[in-house]
């Protein structure tokens, strides 16, 4: 066939008109265009947040073991544990909320429902997954804090990390359901079917042979949901709050990576101050951190795959 | 075959008899488990839906009283959507939010479209099996799993700095094409590699050159699904908030951007807005916003399900 397409390309050359030529050299650029921004992500990143560190009030050391984080004080202090630790901990909230929820709903679409059911149920997931995070925020603070959190826990504060992880987790729900899912599908049927046939019942072919069958794809959902807990900005800006010390107080209010990016951002930041700078460092920090997560993922869901094709 | 581990699970569990009553308790309690988490999940948004249309229809319908004098109501869904923003709750429109909205998927639409399609037609169709391309689609996949908010940095410091086009609404339409560009490529790969390869080989077989088959008879019959991609990537830009953030959208905006180097707002940012304020009206006026971006949202995506069904039909 490569023959064929090359002997046809030679003959048809000489008509081979001008137009055609930039449009291939258009969608090529286009196809290009896909690098040129992931280099451009990294190097903005990399140069304002190099300018960060040569700030004499900032120092390398002090921006990884400083425990607070206050850069519009008088006496700023750099601290990005304070950040770091609060963004682990309502991602990891919000993960003890998606993980068992988004995986048991996987396990009930593809291994009990209906196909009727599964038509209502996989649409829902998704209108969930298009919900603005605006909206999970307001959710959040406007429903999630006073009718659950307050009610249960009294005594805790309008923001507070605890409505913030639920919520992220909430909205991760459909990532880990989906590719879970769509991983639990992948397992060729003969598993399913043998199982069924040596007479286990549903429950422990699933537990047992389809769990374990489909765990690479499953634990990839698991990164993958666990790095949008971390990217997620709205919902933790909106609910929850900024408590620029370490704590690890789930009902006290917490201060994220993400929803100080926003707040430094709302500040007077000109160009080419230390704060207009701290962004970028800030930036290029949660960048590692995801990129390093999405990595992983998609590692563990490339190894599965190659187990069963 | 199947691994040790799941053989030794199966013997011990499941071929020793003499437990089935035990089971069933067990199966029944498991498939229980599972209706409580889709439902959990169901009920969330349900919750959701009804909370924001509850608040949200009274700022939409009722009139407010403050003392003798009955306050202008705003109780038309009209007004409010074409009604400036106000320092009372109840006079407050989104107006110009909307329009910044339009403005942002005007110009979405226009970069988006010919870039993504134009990307996906050469990953698709002409591009060598390289490692050149392997590593276009490894930047692509890494792309679309970048937080919004990095867009936004980049944004800031390429088109409102590099570029000099300042806190703008072209700015903000950029951010995000950008933002929505790796999954508008990856819905229009899809809708071309659903096109049947006989439609490609038949046009070759006719004498039309790769180019004729491919800009004639592939993509054409692959438009449907890619304006079906299209419509999903402009949905998930219009409820983008914090990209939008460093693009100036949060400063207090009252006019309607008329070019494309205005200032301007949009709708979630100025949800946004109506959250931060205390008072218990504001509460109504954000959920306003979000029921009128909750229903932008349905409307396209009804669309695109309504394209898609179409064009299923078609091929």
């Amino acid at each position: 066939m490569d023959n064929v397409n090359n002997l046809r390309d030679q003959l048809t050359k000489t008509i081979t008109r001008p137009i055609e030529k930039i449009v291939k050299f258009f969608i090529t650029a286009s196809a290009f265009a896909a690098i040129l921004i992931s280099i451009s992500i990294i190097f903005t990143l990399l140069t304002e947040a190099i300018n960060f560190f040569q700030d004499p009030a900032v120092t390398f050391k002090g921006y990884f073991t400083a425990t607070r984080w206050t850069p519009t004080f008088q006496n700023p202090e750099y601290g990005v544990i304070v950040l770091i630790s609060s963004t682990l901990y309502i991602a990891v909230i919000a993960c003890l909320i998606s993980f068992p929820l988004g995986l048991f709903s996987a396990i009930y679409l593809s291994e009990f429902a209906t196909k009727r059911t599964r038509k209502v149920i996989k649409p829902v997931l998704e209108v969930l997954a298009g919900v603005p995070t605006v909206v999970f925020g307001y959710f959040a603070l406007n429903w999630i804090t006073p009718n659950i959190i307050q009610r249960f826990i009294p005594g805790t504060g309008v923001f507070n990390a605890l409505s913030a992880g639920i919520a992220v987790g909430i909205m991760i729900i459909p990532t880990v359901a989906s590719i879970s899912d769509d991983a639990l599908n992948a397992v060729p049927n003969s598993l399913r079917n043998g199982s069924l046939a040596l007479g286990a019942t549903r429950r422990i072919t699933s537990l047992k042979i389809m769990f374990p069958a489909a765990l690479s794809g499953i634990i990839a959902s698991f990164i993958l949901g666990f790095s949008r807990a971390i990217g997620e900005t709205m919902i933790v800006t909106i609910a929850g709050g900024q408590y620029p010390e370490l704590n690890l107080d789930p009902r006290s209010a917490m201060y994220t990576i993400t929803s100080s990016i926003v707040n430094v951002s709302l500040g007077d930041t000109p160009h080419g101050t230390t704060a207009y700078n701290a962004l970028f460092a800030l930036g290029i920090t949660l960048f590692i951190m995801t990129f390093i997560l999405n990595i992983g993922s998609d590692y563990v869901a490339r190894k599965y795959r190659k187990e069963y094709e | 075959m199947l691994p040790e581990s799941i053989e030794k699970n199966m013997s011990s569990e499941t071929l020793i008899t003499g437990k089935k009553a035990e089971n069933a308790i067990k199966e029944s309690l498991f498939l229980f488990t599972l209706y409580i988490c889709v439902t959990i999940a169901i009920l969330t948004l349900m919750t959701l839906i009804y909370d924001v249309l509850s608040t949200g229809t009274t700022r939409l319908t009722s009139d407010y009283e403050v003392g003798l004098i009955t306050k202008i109501q705003i109780d038309n869904p009209i007004d409010f959507l074409t009604t400036l923003d106000s320092r009372y709750p109840d006079r407050a429109g989104i107006g110009p939010a909307f329009a910044g909205t339009v403005w942002l998927m005007i110009i979405v639409i226009t970069v988006t479209f010919p870039f993504g399609t134009g990307a996906a037609i050469y990953l698709q169709e002409f591009a060598p099996k390289n490692k050149i391309t392997r590593f276009i689609e490894l930047n692509l996949t890494n792309l679309a799993g970048v937080p919004s908010v990095i867009y936004g940095l980049l944004g800031l410091a390429v088109f409102v700095r590099l570029a000099g086009f300042g806190r703008s609404v072209l700015s903000g339409g950029l951010t995000l094409t950008l933002l929505i560009l790796p999954v508008v490529i990856v819905a229009s790969r899809e809708a071309l590699k659903a096109v049947p390869d006989t439609i490609r080989q038949g046009a070759l077989a006719l004498g039309a050159t790769k180019f004729q088959a491919v800009f004639r008879q592939v993509v054409p019959s692959a438009i449907p699904g890619m304006v079906t991609g299209m419509v999903l990537g402009l949905s998930r830009a219009i409820g983008e908030t914090a990209p939008l953030i460093f693009m100036g959208a949060l400063t207090y905006v009252n006019y309607f951007p008329d070019t494309p180097l205005s200032g301007f707002t949009a709708i979630p940012i100025q949800v946004y807005n109506w959250i931060g304020y205390p008072q218990a009206e504001w509460k109504e006026t954000a959920s306003a916003g979000i029921i009128l971006l909750l229903g932008l949202l349905l409307i396209m995506n009804s669309l695109a399900i309504f394209i898609r069904n179409r064009y299923e039909k078609d091929l």
